[in-house]
């Protein structure tokens, strides 16, 4: 057992920033508003400490605002602990949400070399990988056309097929698989089955226990802003449908 | 080379060819209007100043384009700069790549126009029985260096800036406004008066304004303002990376 995501006593806490995001508040009012900034911190995770190890497939639940997205967010390196530290070993690539990092004029396949690239990897790598990630889409001919063109569940489609077809280290994903069709979202499950058995390392944010009963070999409850329950899918998942 | 160096440059070729892809979509007429603004400029300013007004200098014309192109490549990029992380959010807030790719890709994109336009100066030049001097090939290159990390600095520094303070934005476009009547570009440096000198040398950009339309028009380097130009440049790189390392580790969260 090898781990590659180490949580150690991390809390995460944010600066409400919509109090100092007008210049003229902050003139007008600097004393109040460096005060107000200080004490208006909210907390979205406090003293969590959990380990994943390489090949495992966890899953995340909890009610919406519970810090599943913060959890994601902090193993994918784009934003800090307030205290505590964090260890993640191997390529993180994430699943992005709808479109994102897509440019709307671009055409499918030029939006996947861009999209490749700033998930990481090299043009020549990405241009190697391109049949195959048409291919897995499915969106055929609406490849050469600009992206604004496409459906919701295409967009999902191009932008799972990119990051499953470049070979991640460590998936992580974030609900966005629910838009596509049924046949997309078999299709997904089928893909991640068999990154698993490649040893893939996931984490996956999901609301469908029966997906999660599926491909996961642990489950993370996470409630008031701390893991609630961590262990076996099928005793997470009933407590927290029970609750 | 350097793995991390050799996917920098492809992150940046790729976001540089994205942004040159992205400007020319369905535009019939693609980078010649890259071209209209400064010279529609220049027309205006002519008719304004040497057919009303009469300004009493020879071959007005060309000495407005020989400063218009580089001033167009510095307020495109400083009026573009306060958006570029927040046009970019959702990958900023997924995806952990070197933040300043994005700035960098930007100012790259507006070089390579300014270096496409010098062809029009080149046109000018013939027209008015001048011609590219040989300085030109050291000359170029290093003027090219010296405004890229000026405005790539400056930029570093606005897009940063305007993560946390929105109205960054607005101010920009009223700076640049006022950046472009105090520098010399529609009159030259010679004729404002000696209790207003002070500022000539106070204004960032205009060392870099004055180094390319002298070498333009006459293949010279001013040793004074090519210092000058350096030491603003160096400035403003450095200040900009500065307050970029502070502050982009948190854009993820404040977008």
């Amino acid at each position: 057992m090898e781990p590659v995501i180490i949580f150690d006593k991390v809390s995460k806490s944010y600066h409400l920033y919509h109090h100092i995001n007008r210049l003229k508040i902050l003139i007008l009012k600097l004393y109040n508003s460096v005060s107000a900034f200080r004490s208006s911190r909210y907390e979205a995770l406090r003293d969590i400490s959990f380990t994943i190890n390489r090949g495992e497939v966890v899953g995340i639940i909890g009610k919406n605002g519970s810090g599943k997205s913060t959890t994601l967010g902090l193993i994918a390196g784009v934003i800090r602990p307030t205290t505590g530290k964090i260890t993640v070993r191997g390529r993180v690539l994430p699943v992005l949400e709808l479109g994102g990092g897509f440019h709307p004029e671009l055409t499918g396949r030029d939006n996947i070399l861009l999209n490749g690239v700033l998930l990481g990897h090299t043009r020549s790598h990405v241009k190697e990988r391109r049949d195959e990630i048409i291919e897995f889409s499915g969106v055929g001919e609406y490849i050469d056309q600009p992206i604004k063109t496409y459906s919701s569940g295409m967009l999902t489609r191009l932008g799972f097929s990119i990051v499953v077809n470049l070979e991640p280290e460590i998936l992580l994903i974030d609900e966005v698989l629910a838009v596509g069709d049924k046949e997309f979202q078999k299709q997904c499950i089928n893909k991640m089955m068999s990154l698993k058995k490649k040893g893939v390392t996931m984490v996956f944010v999901s609301h469908k226990m029966d997906e999660l009963l599926k491909i996961c070999d642990r489950v993370l409850w996470i409630n008031d802003h701390t893991v609630h329950m961590d262990g076996n899918p099928s005793e997470v998942t009933s407590v927290y449908l029970d609750s | 080379m350097n793995a991390t160096l050799r996917y920098q440059i492809d992150l940046i070729f790729t976001l540089t060819q994205k942004d040159l892809a992205v400007r020319y979509s369905n535009s019939y007429l693609g980078y010649l209007w890259s071209l209209a603004n400064p010279l529609a400029y220049a027309m205006t300013f002519f008719l304004v100043f040497k057919v009303f007004i009469r300004i009493d200098m020879e071959n007005y014309a060309m000495f407005l384009i020989a400063g218009l192109f580089s001033w167009q490549w510095f307020s495109n990029s400083i009026t573009m700069a306060p958006t570029i992380f927040i046009a970019n959010d959702s990958m900023v807030k997924k995806v952990n790549f070197p933040r300043s790719t994005l700035p960098f890709s930007t100012t790259l994109q507006d070089m390579i126009h300014f270096i496409l336009s010098i062809i029009v100066i080149v046109a000018f030049l013939l027209y008015y029985d001048m011609k590219p001097a040989l300085s030109w090939i050291y000359g170029v290159p290093l003027l090219l260096v010296l405004q890229f990390f000026m405005v790539f600095g400056l930029s570093l520094l606005l897009s940063s800036f305007n993560v946390f303070f929105r109205d960054i934005e607005r101010l920009t476009n009223i700076l640049v406004m006022l950046l472009f009547y105090s520098t010399p570009i529609i009159y030259s440096e010679t004729m404002i008066p000696d209790r207003f000198k002070l500022l000539l040398y106070l204004n960032p950009i205009t060392p870099i304004i004055i180094s390319w339309r002298k070498l333009f028009m006459e293949g010279t380097l001013d040793p004074l303002f090519l210092m000058l130009s350096a030491a603003y440049a160096s400035g403003a790189f450095i200040i900009g990376y500065i307050i970029f390392k502070k502050l982009s580790w948190k854009f993820a969260e404040a977008l």
